[in-house]
């Protein structure tokens, strides 16, 4: 139970973060993204303030073996730097340059009852199932 | 390059981003895992047996947080340019990329960079590369 208690604190103070900083807004992040243009350079500082918290976090977290609560750490173990890690960057760029949303501010937006981001974020859940339908395939 | 001092809103960026850095910590020192939106969701598709209620209830706290904000305040400004064909691309080019590559903004972007990955470090490289190629083509090549 405190478990799902502090997954759900941590999607409240997310989704908070998120609306703050203003990725929410798509027009904010292109106007990050649009270096040619009238930058914006708002995004570059939420994520160096991510960051400067984020460093500490995971600085004590690094040594544990279970969590706070008791439950086992799932951190990543893949190290590998390969194809797909940069293929899906550069695709999950330039659907992120081509409409100004990420996964996260897209939920949230969707939930203040957006019809675009809801159009969006269907989209998006399509491109995960297309993919997992793929790699299923491939591997079988 | 010209910089929109107008549109620059570096305390509330900073303090946003330290909210959700702190939101990522919570998530990792209690629960030991990543607070990768891209992840949570992704491993509901399809939804596997035992790993499923702490994906749902993260979720559920972010849609929450947009109530709340709103309990306090007026809803912040949603600006979408994008046309129907575009915004249903861009989901598609979204949700498959972030599956391929493991993660998005905030999985690679900041608990990867936090952790000091180099793996995150590529992955963040190519989608903030591609972001702004993106929008160059779209904004100055195209129409221009």
């Amino acid at each position: 139970m405190a478990l799902l208690l502090s997954a759900f604190a941590a999607g409240l103070v997310f989704g908070l973060g998120l609306i703050l900083s203003g990725m929410t807004d798509p027009a904010k992040v292109l106007a990050f993204l649009d270096l040619a243009g009238r930058w914006d350079p708002s995004l570059a500082l939420v994520m160096g303030g991510a960051i400067a918290v984020g460093l500490v976090g995971f600085t004590i977290a690094r040594p544990r073996s279970v969590s706070l609560l008791g439950s086992a750490m799932k951190l990543p173990t893949a190290r590998h730097i390969d194809r797909r890690l940069v293929a899906g960057g550069l695709l999950f760029g330039a659907g992120w340059g081509l409409a100004g949303f990420c996964p996260g501010p897209a939920l949230v937006a969707m939930v203040m009852g957006h019809s675009k981001a809801l159009l969006f974020v269907a989209a998006m859940l399509v491109g995960m199932g297309l993919f997992e339908w793929i790699d299923r395939r491939r591997r079988t | 390059m010209t910089l929109d001092w107008n549109a620059f809103t570096p305390w509330t960026a900073l303090a946003g981003g330290a909210l959700i850095g702190l939101a990522a910590t919570m998530f990792v020192l209690l629960n030991g895992r990543i607070a990768g939106i891209s992840g949570v969701l992704g491993g509901l598709l399809p939804p596997a047996r035992g790993d499923t209620a702490w994906r749902v209830v993260f979720l559920l706290g972010l849609f929450a947080a947009p109530w709340l904000w709103r309990a306090v305040t007026a809803w912040p400004p949603v600006t979408i340019d994008a046309g129907t064909s575009a915004t249903v691309a861009a989901g598609l080019l979204v949700g498959f990329g972030t599956r391929l590559g493991s993660g998005c903004t905030s999985g690679h972007g900041v608990c990867g960079l936090s952790r000091l990955s180099p793996r995150s470090l590529v992955a963040t490289l190519a989608f903030m590369a591609a972001g702004f190629v993106a929008v160059w083509v779209i904004r100055h090549l195209f129409a221009g």
